[in-house]
């Protein structure tokens, strides 16, 4: 099923077929009572899929960001080093930063989360140059 | 005072050559052939009004032109809210050269940027960070204090009405009255099954 999508979405073909696994996953992750409920690595493997279409444009880069956080979850690490490379192929620093901010305020009062995901994340953070908001001193007021 | 008006009234009556005009003197006009660029039409009540509404719609239209700028509705808006990270549109649309400079520097490597270049593009993009949207105000003190404050002068104002405006307590109120008024209750037996008069002892002369 990734495959197809992957091959959709090289092809740029901006049409339902693209969106499908994500609504079909979409109504899984809602919990019906029948039909397959989407595991968690499916649902990670189709948002790093999501982000890793190399011609993403900047209003799917938004539009994949603003959904990702309306869940009741933390993304991934892996998720996320997909949504900030597509940041990078978009020329878009400032929008990675806001990532970052935006794991940190999902992770809410647990606060070990945002710190192990950074520690996932210091590779890439690394490779591509993008500073935390801790190191850029936006974190506090 | 009506050449604006002359044109558009013009054309209005030849619009309305076959419509019915009330008076004599429109109709008299009509038959003189007013047609449209005649530029002094005969004085007329219609007309009058008509083209004083024209010219206040032509001034309202003047007066909200230098009204400040609405924003455009029918663009993306900028918004900083935590539910979404990334808004519709940039916070800076409109860059310096300063600025469109550090966005080409932008499409190199990132590790090349400074600390304050990163910041300054953060900034451009986006206004508030996020400790910034959910800093709260002392806003709630400034309403709590004030509902106080309209509390403490309605009760001024209530005992101003006590002093002022209400009339005398009622003399059922007064001496021995409400005491002879519940002896007479229990004379009565006003409700003796589960009321008053069941909590009155009758053998004894005093409550239950």
């Amino acid at each position: 099923m990734f495959r197809a999508a992957v091959r959709l979405s090289v092809s740029g073909v901006r049409s339902l077929t693209r969106t499908q696994p994500g609504c079909q996953a979409l109504l899984a992750s809602r919990g019906y009572s029948h039909g397959k409920q989407e595991t968690d690595e499916e649902f990670d493997a189709r948002w790093v899929t999501y982000f890793n279409k190399p011609d993403i444009d900047a209003w799917e880069l938004r539009k994949g960001m603003n959904t990702l956080v309306c869940y009741d979850l933390v993304p991934e690490p892996k998720i996320l080093e997909a949504a900030l490379r597509a940041c990078r192929r978009l020329n878009d620093l400032a929008s990675a930063i806001r990532i970052l901010e935006a794991v940190k305020d999902k992770a809410g009062p647990h606060k070990d989360i945002y710190p192990y995901v950074i520690q996932e994340l210091k590779p890439v953070l690394e490779e591509l140059g993008i500073s935390t908001p801790e190191e850029l001193g936006i974190d506090k007021l | 005072m009506f050449h604006l008006a002359a044109g558009r009234v013009g054309s209005l009556a030849a619009k309305r050559a076959t419509a019915a005009l009330s008076t004599s003197s429109a109709r008299m006009m009509a038959s003189h052939g007013h047609g449209t660029g005649d530029t002094h039409p005969p004085f007329h009540q219609q007309q009058l009004l008509v083209s004083a509404l024209d010219k206040l719609r032509q001034d309202d239209r003047k007066r909200f032109r230098q009204v400040s700028t609405a924003v455009d509705m029918s663009k993306p808006l900028y918004t900083d809210s935590v539910d979404v990270p990334l808004p519709d549109r940039p916070y800076k649309e409109v860059l310096t050269d300063a600025d469109k400079s550090l966005k080409q520097k932008e499409k190199g490597p990132w590790n090349q940027l400074s600390k304050e270049e990163k910041l300054a593009l953060y900034r451009l993009k986006f206004l508030k960070t996020y400790p910034e949207m959910r800093h709260s105000t002392p806003e709630w003190k400034t309403v709590l204090g004030v509902a106080f404050f309209f509390l403490g002068l309605t009760g001024f104002v209530v005992w101003w009405q006590k002093v002022y405006v209400f009339p005398k307590r009622p003399r059922t109120f007064e001496g021995d009255w409400p005491e002879k008024q519940l002896k007479r209750m229990l004379d009565m037996r006003i409700n003796p099954v589960q009321g008053i008069s069941s909590k009155w002892d009758y053998e004894k002369g005093q409550w239950k």
